[in-house]
């Protein structure tokens, strides 16, 4: 039987990882439930701005918050730019998810092309840092990653919420001419929307590069898992996203300390599965 | 072809002289030491994972057989003619794997086929090579008892049952300390070679009296170790045994120390050599090999020139290791071993060689190699290495240290 200090340790290590789950589904969920896209690209977008977060401090001895200084507005123009295609075309959400599935691959094989296949790490002074706390051990860029998380979350959700351009968003996924009966210029919202949709693969790109380990190949790596997470925390929902990626994470590393660590991705689809069974209302 | 080869050499021979005439002598020797191969050339098919999960280190075969590829041409091509290496993407899948060694044979036609990198598109190789009776060399299939085809020829000396002879190899390391370890953790990741070996150690460290405290396997291409650290803290062991693949040991031993915690002794299977060696926590890590750039291994014939040239080679191609390593020599062994077939049995008929290269073995990079046990398997040569002052070292067992180097405890 696993002892307290144990469950306790790996419950703070999984909700940590999940905060990553969070903060890359936090896009996806938005992009799919308030513009209908369903972008796969979001995950070649993180990772490319991964890598060039590791380019920069690597090569050019550029501190991780100032490469996300430039990596995040960049992602959000290319969001934007990513939207202006989508509408320029008139690509629906099957179409969409095609789309982004190539761009992402085109992204992957850019990637492989430039930084080869081999696997690249960014070592910096943060990656193992840890504090105690009792008997338990906090590594901080993980805890850094899961208050920023929090605040994007919360602040997008407050966004959406509160501010008429939020509402505006939300009644445009709802029913587009309703909302354009009331004024409502959905086009101009969505390039909005879909730019801080990619600046988010960009916040998590920077963190993804300093905790992760880089090769082209790992674009796919989190794609089953956050699909789980988008859509057990509810399309369009930044904070369900992050609550479900540090459920599942929780879960998952749960799953490792008490039965084996070959279980833990078991538990992701299984919480899926069990949750669309149970489809409870707020899915 | 063989006098074909003749004719060819002395026109060559002729030319070289008027050159030399001519006050061109530096330029003309060239020509006529190395009898550069000449008509249709042999065309030689393989595929490697050169995108998807395995692509980091197929990069490194695929640097390492094309080093080979001119290597060979310049000493005589095969029989006289030049080789041409047609090489495709297997893109790290098993099934892709098995319909471009179809098309290499059918539609290409090419004369011979290589291995490609990695047990499962190994396998599936095999099975079409099988179909067409193509002679097939592969460098990197960790379960040699899958090698079932009888034209399959390992160029790696695994041995037969590598999860029998190498587990004790460590464990004959390990019981020279002082204070030999009582207890291990057996770690691994699913990946088939790394599992089966995984088990071996795990019975073997039972059949010796070490207490496996804890057997763990984790998924391929898992993201956090948090918790799996956290369970290898509270037990403990004197030997950490970790079944990776890639920077799975770094990410491990990173999360380690987060929770402060060092294991007393860490043995890693199929480590990425230079991060692992280059990390912080990697100082004295034990890893597996077959041959490292130290003596006495540099002393092996053309060991030296191809470790320079692979250096060039991985540099010129942007990766982040550039040291020829235990993967780059497999895929020149594999070479090695296909150029000794077809010289030996002076001919490009895949049954010919086959017979050749079992009766005869072959002298590679790793040594003289016999292809005569079971599975075509000849004498396991299983090496242990250390990281010392960020360098791996060849430690295990003591006659193939380098001067000077021992083994660590901790």
């Amino acid at each position: 039987m696993p002892s307290a200090t144990l469950l306790g340790q790996a419950l703070i290590s999984g909700v940590l990882a999940g905060g990553m789950y969070g903060l890359l589904a936090m896009g996806l969920s938005l992009s799919w439930g308030l513009l209908r896209l369903v972008n796969l690209s979001h995950f070649a977008l993180a990772f490319l701005s991964a890598y060039i977060v590791y380019e920069l401090g690597t090569n050019y001895h550029v501190e991780p918050w100032w490469s996300a200084a430039m990596v995040v507005p960049a992602m959000f123009c290319i969001g934007a730019l990513q939207h202006w295609l989508f509408d320029r075309f008139k690509v629906n959400e099957l179409a969409s998810l095609l789309i982004t599935f190539s761009f992402a691959v085109i992204v992957e094989a850019g990637i492989q092309l430039y930084w080869t296949a081999d696997y690249r790490r960014y070592e910096t002074e943060y990656s193992t840092l840890s504090f105690k706390t009792g008997p338990f051990y906090i590594p901080v860029l993980e805890l850094t990653l899961c208050m920023v998380a929090g605040v994007l979350a919360w602040g997008t959700w407050l966004w959406l919420r509160k501010t008429y351009v939020g509402k505006a968003l939300r009644a445009a996924a709802e029913d587009p001419e309703i909302a354009a009966a009331y004024g409502v210029d959905h086009k101009k919202l969505a390039y909005l929307l879909s730019g801080i949709g990619a600046a988010y693969a960009g916040v998590a790109g920077t963190f993804i590069a300093l905790i992760a380990t880089l090769a082209p190949a790992q674009i796919w790596a989190w794609l089953g898992v956050v699909f789980a997470v988008v859509i057990i925390g509810r399309l369009g929902n930044p904070l369900g996203a992050l609550f479900a990626g540090m459920l599942i994470g929780a879960s998952e590393s749960i799953a490792m300390a008490v039965l084996s660590p070959a279980w833990a991705p078991v538990v992701s689809f299984s919480m899926l599965i069990a949750i669309l069974l149970w489809d409870p209302d707020w899915i | 072809m063989v006098e074909q080869v003749g004719a060819w050499r002395r026109r060559h021979v002729l030319a070289g002289m008027a050159g030399m005439a001519g006050g061109a002598a530096a330029l003309a020797a060239p020509a006529i030491l190395r009898a550069a191969p000449s008509g249709a050339p042999v065309k030689v098919g393989g595929t490697l994972s050169l995108t998807g999960f395995l692509a980091q280190t197929a990069v490194i075969h695929k640097i390492a057989a094309e080093m080979m590829v001119e290597e060979i041409n310049s000493r005589n091509g095969f029989l006289g003619r030049p080789v041409e290496f047609v090489l495709l993407d297997d893109q790290s899948k098993p099934e892709v794997a098995r319909s471009l060694y179809e098309k290499l044979i059918t539609v290409d036609k090419v004369d011979l086929i290589q291995g490609p990198y990695a047990t499962a598109p190994i396998l599936a190789a095999m099975g079409v090579a099988q179909r067409y009776s193509k002679v097939m060399v592969q460098s990197s299939m960790g379960i040699p008892k899958l090698q079932t085809y009888d034209m399959a020829f390992p160029a790696t000396p695994f041995g037969s049952e590598p999860d029998k002879t190498y587990p004790n190899v460590i464990l004959d390391a390990m019981a020279s300390f002082p204070t030999p370890p009582k207890t291990i953790v057996v770690l691994t990741s699913k990946f088939p070679s790394a599992k089966f070996m995984a088990e071996g150690m795990r019975d073997q460290a039972e059949k010796r009296g070490v207490k496996v405290l804890l057997y763990l396997e984790y998924e391929s291409g898992n993201r956090d170790f948090g918790a799996i650290a956290a369970r290898v803290k509270e037990a403990n062991p004197d030997l950490l045994w970790v079944g990776s693949l890639g920077l799975e040991s770094n990410q491990l031993l990173e999360s380690l120390r987060k929770l402060d915690y060092s294991p007393k002794n860490h043995f890693h299977l199929y480590p990425a050599p230079g991060p692992l060696a280059l990390s912080p926590d990697g100082n004295n890590a034990l890893c597996s090999t077959f041959l490292e750039p130290a003596e006495p291994f540099m002393s092996r014939p053309g060991m030296k020139r191809l470790a320079e040239l692979y250096k060039e080679r991985a540099t010129k191609a942007n990766l982040p290791y550039t040291t020829i390593d235990a993967q780059a020599c497999g895929m020149i062994s594999e070479w090695q071993v296909l150029e000794a077939g077809v010289n030996g049995a002076k001919s490009l008929d895949d049954k010919a060689i086959a017979a050749w290269l079992k009766k005869n073995g072959a002298t590679t990079i790793y040594g003289k190699m016999r292809f005569d046990g079971p599975f075509n398997h000849g004498d396991a040569a299983q090496l242990i290495k250390q990281v010392q002052d960020k360098e791996w070292k060849v430690v295990w067992p003591k006659e193939f240290a380098a001067p000077g180097v021992k083994l660590i405890a901790s």
